[in-house]
């Protein structure tokens, strides 16, 4: 896998180290950004790993766009080597699926969709050969998903399922983008999960809603007092299908301070997970369980 | 000391020069859209060249001061009034306890920036005071400011005389047709030679979709596209790529019809293919352009965009002996 790299200006380096999406990209996007942060080279600003590509931001008062650009290169002979492993952690995402607010919000844009007859979840369920909402809920929460990507607005993590290409959860986008979206809406364009940080326009489909914030600019939820982001890429996620009780009960939870999420430390192998996928993953899960 | 808002003005936030080091998790510079503008009306108040000041866009807000203080107003010619009586831009001015600062109509550019003895003084977060108003951080309680706020000021540092100025050969204002320089690259090789060469020949206008996050430009022809296998991952439109992320001053042209420009308020990544970036040095130009204005982009090499880098840095210098 050899990137291609292109100058975005003078004040920027795009690295793509693939074209199309896979978790071999991926890794080696993050094993390169990480060799940047290492390497500390001065005038770098900003380091930013995206899906299968990533970009640095740098001054090129401190340091010159060409001697930026072989101090990359240099790096990514290394980053060849580096082993496809990852201390992380696995948390689960509460998701109150087919819910009323995205439903809601859904049904205003119907225009502006591929199928106005259906919803999000109908149209994504049956373009994937599923089995109705229900089959589309356990192929959505039966497999845990990777936090490959953190941006396009504060803290919205983009997730890709940890599943061969097969059986991936495939959609296209909105024909043209909403201009609303409920805040914390777990939606899906492309082969991408995410979740929605904040209240705005979006092209994903709609599938659900968490009750678990995931920004907070004003840092009062408690487990986002350290910092007011809580994604970062590499985090593994597990999505727990909720009734609307649960869902209002998470909510006053939240309110009243008393929420924490469940979440492990492990440590993620691509190789093993590549042996036997449903195994692993399996195996993750047990870890979140406390097994 | 305070500053109460009478009125609002259209869009007018605190900002200084950003916020650098979270753009990987979604939040971006943000910070004065015109940078230069912002340097010289904080000289001329004598604050430190990025305290934060008010970007007041298109319309100017109605201020009044509690003690007295210096400002100044740069950017764009909106010309300012001291109880009703108008003061010179790119000038320092007083203004006494109890006066109030307002503007007349917008003669030219998009955004003035206001300056204040002192500083506006709201909490510093993340190293920054910079509105980020799609994230609700920042500034003055994470949004554009609402009549009634109280605006904090700083003690302020080094004292100035009153009209002192910016020479007119040091201001940089918009010019009639905007030429936005523009180093190809990142998805350059998703259209056709004939589309590439189109897109630098037609005469675009900013449209109305223009703000902190990104400027839109209307009326040149579509850009006919390479024909592809779409990439796993991609999406299915031509203009779609692996979602991926954005520099500051990329174009992105979503279907092929209506480039994008991005600006401090960025928005991080995304799934859309770009064809080039602005150069640094024409970003600040952006942020004064007003919706129709008519634009040309402009294609240079990277020896282009460091020169020019190097003619910018070299004006503000100037700006700094003048006011020195």
């Amino acid at each position: 896998m050899s990137s291609r790299y292109s100058f975005g200006g003078d004040e920027h380096i795009f690295v793509e180290v693939s074209e199309e999406m896979s978790l071999e990209a991926f890794f080696k996007t993050l094993s390169m950004t990480n060799a940047v942060r290492d390497s500390k080279i001065k005038g770098v600003t900003e380091i930013c790993p995206a899906n299968a590509s990533f970009q640095i931001k740098f001054d090129p008062d401190v340091i010159s766009p060409d001697d930026m650009l072989r101090e990359l290169k240099r790096l990514e002979q290394n980053a060849e080597k580096a082993d496809h492993s990852l201390k992380t952690r696995i948390i689960e995402i509460p998701v109150f699926y087919n819910d009323p607010w995205t439903h809601e919000t859904l049904m205003r844009f119907r225009e502006r969709h591929q199928d106005p007859k259906s919803t999000d979840i109908e149209y994504a369920a049956r373009i994937n050969n599923l089995s109705g909402i229900d089959g589309f809920i356990k192929a959505h929460s039966g497999s845990p998903w990777f936090v490959s990507m953190v941006g396009f607005v504060a803290g919205l993590p983009f997730l890709y399922q940890m599943v061969d290409r097969k059986r991936q959860i495939e959609v296209p986008k909105y024909l043209r983008p909403r201009t609303d979206t409920p805040k914390l809406t777990v939606g899906h364009g492309g082969c991408f999960g995410c979740i929605y940080s904040v209240r705005g326009a979006g092209g994903y489909q709609m599938f659900g809603i968490t009750p678990m914030p995931i920004y907070d600019p004003k840092q009062e939820i408690k487990y986002l007092r350290d910092f007011m982001v809580f994604f970062r890429p590499g985090d593994i996620v597990k999505w727990k299908p909720i009734d609307r009780v649960a869902y209002d009960a998470t909510v006053a939870d939240v309110e009243a301070g008393k929420f924490a999420p469940r979440m492990r430390d492990v440590t993620f192998s691509l190789d093993e997970f590549h042996k036997d996928i449903d195994g692993y993953n399996h195996k993750l899960e047990g870890a979140l369980n406390g097994n | 000391m305070a500053i109460k808002v009478n009125v609002p003005g259209l869009a007018t936030t605190v900002q200084d020069l950003g916020r650098p080091g979270y753009y990987h998790l979604g939040i971006p510079l943000s910070g004065a859209m015109d940078r230069f503008a912002l340097r010289a009306a904080n000289m001329l108040v004598g604050n430190d060249e990025g305290a934060a000041v008010l970007e007041a866009v298109f319309m100017g807000p109605e201020l009044e001061f509690t003690s007295d203080a210096m400002v100044a107003v740069t950017g764009a010619e909106l010309p300012p009034k001291v109880d009703g009586e108008l003061r010179e831009t790119w000038a320092s001015f007083r203004v006494k306890a109890g006066q109030v600062l307002s503007f007349d109509f917008l003669k030219k550019g998009a955004r003035a920036y206001i300056a204040i003895s002192g500083g506006v003084d709201v909490p510093v977060v993340l190293g920054s005071r910079s509105t980020y108003a799609l994230g609700a951080l920042g500034g003055h309680e994470g949004r554009k400011l609402q009549a009634g706020d109280q605006l904090p000021v700083g003690a302020i540092s080094k004292s100035v005389k009153e009209g002192l100025s910016v020479p007119a050969a040091l201001r940089r204002g918009p010019t009639n047709i905007a030429e936005l320089r523009v180093l190809t690259g990142l998805y350059w090789h998703r259209i056709t030679d004939a589309a590439g060469n189109q897109f630098f020949e037609d005469v675009w206008k900013v449209a109305l979709e223009a703000d902190r996050i990104g400027y839109r430009f209307k009326g040149g022809k579509p850009l006919e596209f390479v024909p592809r296998t779409p990439p796993f991952g991609a999406g299915s439109d031509p203009s779609n790529i692996v979602d991926a992320c954005y520099p500051y001053g990329s174009i992105q042209i979503p279907g092929g019809t209506e480039p994008i420009v991005l600006h401090r308020d960025a928005v991080s990544g995304g799934g859309y293919f770009m064809v080039g970036t602005i150069i640094s040095a024409d970003m600040d130009l952006i942020g004064q352009l007003q919706p129709h204005t008519p634009s040309k982009f402009v294609a240079v090499d990277m020896k282009t965009a460091l020169a020019a880098r190097r003619d910018r840095a070299a004006m503000l210098d100037k700006v700094r002996t003048a006011l020195s």
